[in-house]
């Protein structure tokens, strides 16, 4: 499975969040690297959407999306802040 | 998947149903085909007319839904193929087992209507108005789009930061906007490295894009030995293409004395100039 990046995400985030989030930073919860979200590794036909870490590959983002609703799991952040 | 989007008959009207009472910051909106154009075998840029289109920043993409009879829906991100300012298109390209992209280089026509939204990205953009970095453009097969963004915006924009294109593609005939890349080819050097297919007599670089060429396009990392200040000071890079293209040169950028800041990187699926 093709492996992209977080510009592939850039409408999904903004839709859940509300604001521009490609220019968010990250920090990995797994080990510690920070990077901003259109650096994440991001798989699109995963069971749902899962955006890893670019240093350690753990996995940051999960969203799934299913009767117009998003679920949103970010257990794998230890944070994200918004440019 | 092939097939799915005729056997789900998808096309870019929302199918009738309850409409969403809250309105979000990044809403869909209906756009107009206003034209579609040929750009290559498998490419059409497809200009759209968006009344509510809030204009855009060089580099950004926006998605599109198509949305079948049955309420099936699929969404699909394209980069922005125009400067900001002019009207909006995309140039597609054709995945001969994508879902979406068939019926918009194949099916889509003047008047037919697509659900878009957008603009969207902030990381992979660039303004005229911005720092005087040099400009390293690298794409690799369709990552051209959103590179040809910038460079129009460059040229409307009067802006001087000199700025190189380097294309990774297949063959001559896949290039896309070829000839308004030889009219730019006065300000913004173009170099081609054809991947497949090399014309009778090409002296230019065949086969995948190596160290030695990147090293010769590449503007000198402002502090390396051979950098060459004020004109190399501090050069940026706009990367897109195939996940593979893109970590190949952003890799070798690195090694060249980028920063791994100063390279930024777009990576989208399907083929590109491998």
């Amino acid at each position: 499975m093709n492996a992209l990046d977080g510009n592939a995400i850039g409408g999904l985030l903004q839709e859940v969040f509300g604001t521009e989030m490609t220019t968010a930073t990250g920090i990995c919860g797994s080990c510690g690297a920070t990077g901003q979200v259109a650096e994440f590794v991001v798989f699109l036909r995963a069971p749902g959407t899962v955006a890893r870490c670019r240093n350690c590959s753990a996995v940051l983002m999960v969203i799934v999306t299913a009767h117009g609703m998003n679920c949103v799991d970010l257990r794998g952040l230890a944070d994200l802040a918004v440019a | 998947m092939a097939g799915t989007a005729v056997r789900r008959g998808l096309s870019g009207r929302a199918a009738a149903g309850p409409t969403r009472a809250l309105r979000r910051t990044l809403t869909w909106q209906v756009a107009t085909v206003a034209a579609v154009r040929t750009e290559t075998a498998s490419t059409r840029t497809i200009e759209l007319s968006a009344p509510d289109w809030p204009g855009h920043r060089a580099g950004q993409h926006l998605d599109v839904r198509l949305t079948a009879a049955d309420g099936y829906t699929a969404e699909r991100s394209y980069s922005i193929a125009a400067a900001p300012g002019e009207p909006l298109a995309i140039t597609v390209q054709r995945l001969d087992d994508g879902e979406v992209s068939p019926y918009l280089t194949e099916e889509l026509r003047a008047g037919d209507q697509l659900e878009v939204r957008g603009p969207i990205g902030g990381y992979f953009v660039w303004d005229a108005d911005g720092p005087a970095s040099p400009l390293l453009l690298a794409a690799g097969g369709s990552g051209i789009v959103p590179l040809r963004s910038i460079l129009r915006h460059r040229e409307l924009a009067g802006a001087t930061v000199p700025a190189r294109l380097l294309y990774s593609v297949r063959s001559l005939a896949d290039v896309i906007y070829r000839a308004e890349l030889e009219r730019f080819a006065g300000g913004v050097p173009v170099t081609y490295a054809l991947t497949r297919q090399q014309p009778p007599g090409w002296t230019g670089h065949s086969g995948r894009v190596d160290g030695a060429l990147l090293a010769g396009v590449a503007w000198p990392a402002a502090g390396l030995p051979g950098s060459a200040p004020p004109a190399a000071a501090d050069p940026v890079a706009y990367v897109c293409g195939p996940t593979a293209f893109v970590e190949t040169i952003a890799e070798g950028l690195v090694q060249l004395g980028y920063p791994p800041g100063r390279v930024k990187t777009e990576r989208f699926g399907g083929p590109g100039g491998s």
